[in-house]
């Protein structure tokens, strides 16, 4: 049975990886789950400086899912490239950087400074954070915007970029398009949704920054439709992600279109989620001997 | 740091302890390695939640490999804990954050204070802190607890452990006010302070300490996500540069949720 998958020549051993934000870079979560199973560790957003983050409250929970506005905290790429990437060196997993900026030569610095680590087999452009006022999702709404930075980033990184597309758009497979013809050697979708929750009791929003990211099982059928959406759009791979608990949640994505699949929010409900999504992949392959995963990439 | 696991524990009794308070003792491997002041997350069955919801470690029987967790219901997740019966069983991840750093308390008079549902956690607190002997042992245990009114849950428990203080906002118990004002209105014997309530108690245990000279050690509270240090949705702001993040807000569920208070910025 072959569980490898390719994406822009770099091989992974299994389609499942980590959604950025919600895994750290592994080390929270190697005491449950054994990283070198992973296909991939995809990092929580790094930007050339440490960033603050925002207020608390900046998570809560609803119907099915949660909202979050952590605002990309983060320790910056020195104390990453020091920290993070060397925990990383350890383990044979794919590893994937994703990397935040406020304006474009912010996200310059950080690839160029990644181009030098060769533990980094490919990165994760974020231009779809909903949480920080400047830069990230300013560059996702806009084909134009995204066009650009894509072109920019593309021309002085060393490894794979992956564009990490927002579900809020009017288009998505206009925004994947947008990302192929700037040069992008694959997209990821979807980042969280924009959403608000009030707590009546307190009258009060129950995120200090009013509005937050939707993550959670309750979102999975909008992220199917959008990896649907896009992969049929584009040539370039498609990692898909958005409320992804099961494998056979795994299997529904890459039905849909998607190359590999990231597992987020679960990780908070169940710090074994990753496995247990690669397990359920290769119990649904046994048990409808499927002898590649590949082969089911778009089947329907 | 002693290993995180998630899994089913036994629930081996419950009970109303008060009001909208319940009282549940659990069997779990998690029991051997608890430190005082440490907490669990605990997993609602229904489907439309996510997220595990943190309850403090009230007490540790080693012995039985049981926990016991006081909590008290305010939604949906904690309405359903309170349905558990004996023989059934509830998924909980654990241990969890730092625990109080008790060897603080060496040779000098410690004082446990607890604030309405900050209470449970100080109980396991002053039981170590009374067991503790040779140059680890402290010089004397109090526990000064607030309460909103006469329902002064487990308060009677500390008396085994320390010398029992109460304050009550309405004044039918102890002293009239809230912590601060019965550790003055009763004098009582301070070199260091274990404290676990609302932000506002907290704030003035912070300020109380501060004028004093005395070491505070303050266990926060904030709204969590994954309760193992990855999602950095609980931080708190801190003086000194956090571990994690190098921006000075340190993450409750694994820095903490234990500070030393001279470290916050509150």
């Amino acid at each position: 049975m072959n569980t490898a998958v390719e994406i822009a020549g770099v091989k992974f051993k299994n389609p499942v990886m980590t959604a950025s934000g919600t895994f750290g870079s592994g080390m929270e979560y190697a005491d449950f789950v054994d990283l070198n199973k992973l296909g991939a560790v995809v990092t929580k957003g790094v930007a050339s400086v440490p960033w603050p983050g925002n207020p608390v409250p900046r998570v809560t929970e609803v119907y099915g899912g949660m909202l979050n506005a952590i605002g990309l905290q983060n320790p910056g790429i020195d104390v990453f490239i020091e920290r993070d990437l060397k925990f990383l060196e350890s383990y044979d997993t794919g590893v994937i950087v994703n990397v935040c900026g406020k304006t474009v030569e912010e996200y310059l610095e950080v690839v160029e400074r990644l181009g030098e680590e060769k533990r980094v087999d490919m990165l994760e452009i974020n231009v779809s954070c909903p949480n920080v006022k400047e830069g990230a999702i300013a560059f996702g709404q806009n084909k134009d915007a995204l066009f650009d930075i894509t072109s920019r980033i593309k021309k002085v990184a060393k490894q794979p970029i992956i564009m990490k597309l927002s579900p809020n758009v009017t288009s998505i497979s206009e925004m994947a398009k947008a990302a192929e013809a700037a040069g992008a050697d694959a997209i990821s979708l979807i980042n969280t949704i924009t959403g608000m929750k009030i707590d009546i009791h307190k009258r009060k929003f129950a995120l200090a920054n009013k509005t937050g990211g939707m993550s959670g099982p309750a979102i999975k059928p909008v992220a199917v439709r959008m990896v649907y959406e896009a992969s049929h759009a584009v040539k370039i791979p498609v990692i898909g992600m958005g409320g992804i608990a099961t494998g056979e949640d795994a299997i529904e994505f890459i039905m849909a279109g998607a190359t590999a699949v990231a597992v987020g929010a679960m990780n908070f409900h169940d710090p074994y989620a990753t496995e247990n999504v690669l397990n359920g992949i290769i119990e649904y392959m046994e048990r409808y001997k499927v002898e590649d995963i590949n082969e089911l990439r778009g089947i329907v | 740091m002693s290993k995180k696991i998630k899994k089913e524990a036994r629930v081996i009794s419950q009970r109303m302890l008060s009001e909208g308070i319940y009282d549940m003792w659990l069997e779990t491997p998690i029991a051997k390695d608890v430190k005082a002041g440490q907490f669990v997350g605990v997993y609602p069955v229904n489907k439309a939640t996510l997220l595990p919801r943190p309850i403090s470690i009230c007490e540790v029987d080693t012995e039985k490999s049981a926990i016991r967790l006081v909590y008290r219901v305010v939604g949906s997740g904690t309405a359903e804990f309170a349905l558990y019966q004996p023989d059934d069983y509830i998924m909980i991840l654990g241990p969890l954050g730092n625990g109080f750093p008790l060897d603080k308390a060496a040779g000098k008079r410690a004082v446990v204070i607890g604030g309405g549902i900050g209470v449970p956690p100080l109980l396991e607190t002053a039981k170590r802190l009374s067991a503790m002997d040779g140059s680890d042992k402290p010089a004397s245990v109090s526990a000064v607890m607030g309460y909103r009114n006469s329902d002064t849950f487990l308060s009677d428990e500390f008396l085994n452990f320390a010398k029992l203080f109460i304050a009550s906002e309405d004044g039918s118990v102890g002293t009239k006010g809230n912590v601060i004002d019965a550790m003055k209105a009763c004098d009582v014997p301070c070199d260091v302070i274990f404290a676990c309530g609302p932000m506002p108690m907290l704030k003035g245990i912070s300020a109380f300490a501060r004028e004093r000279g005395i070491k505070a050690y303050l266990s926060l509270e904030e709204r969590m996500a994954c309760g193992v240090g990855a999602c950095l949705g609980c931080v708190c702001k801190t003086k000194s540069v956090d571990e994690h993040s190098h921006v000075n807000n340190a993450r409750i569920c694994t820095d903490g949720p234990v500070f030393d208070a001279d470290d916050l910025d509150l």
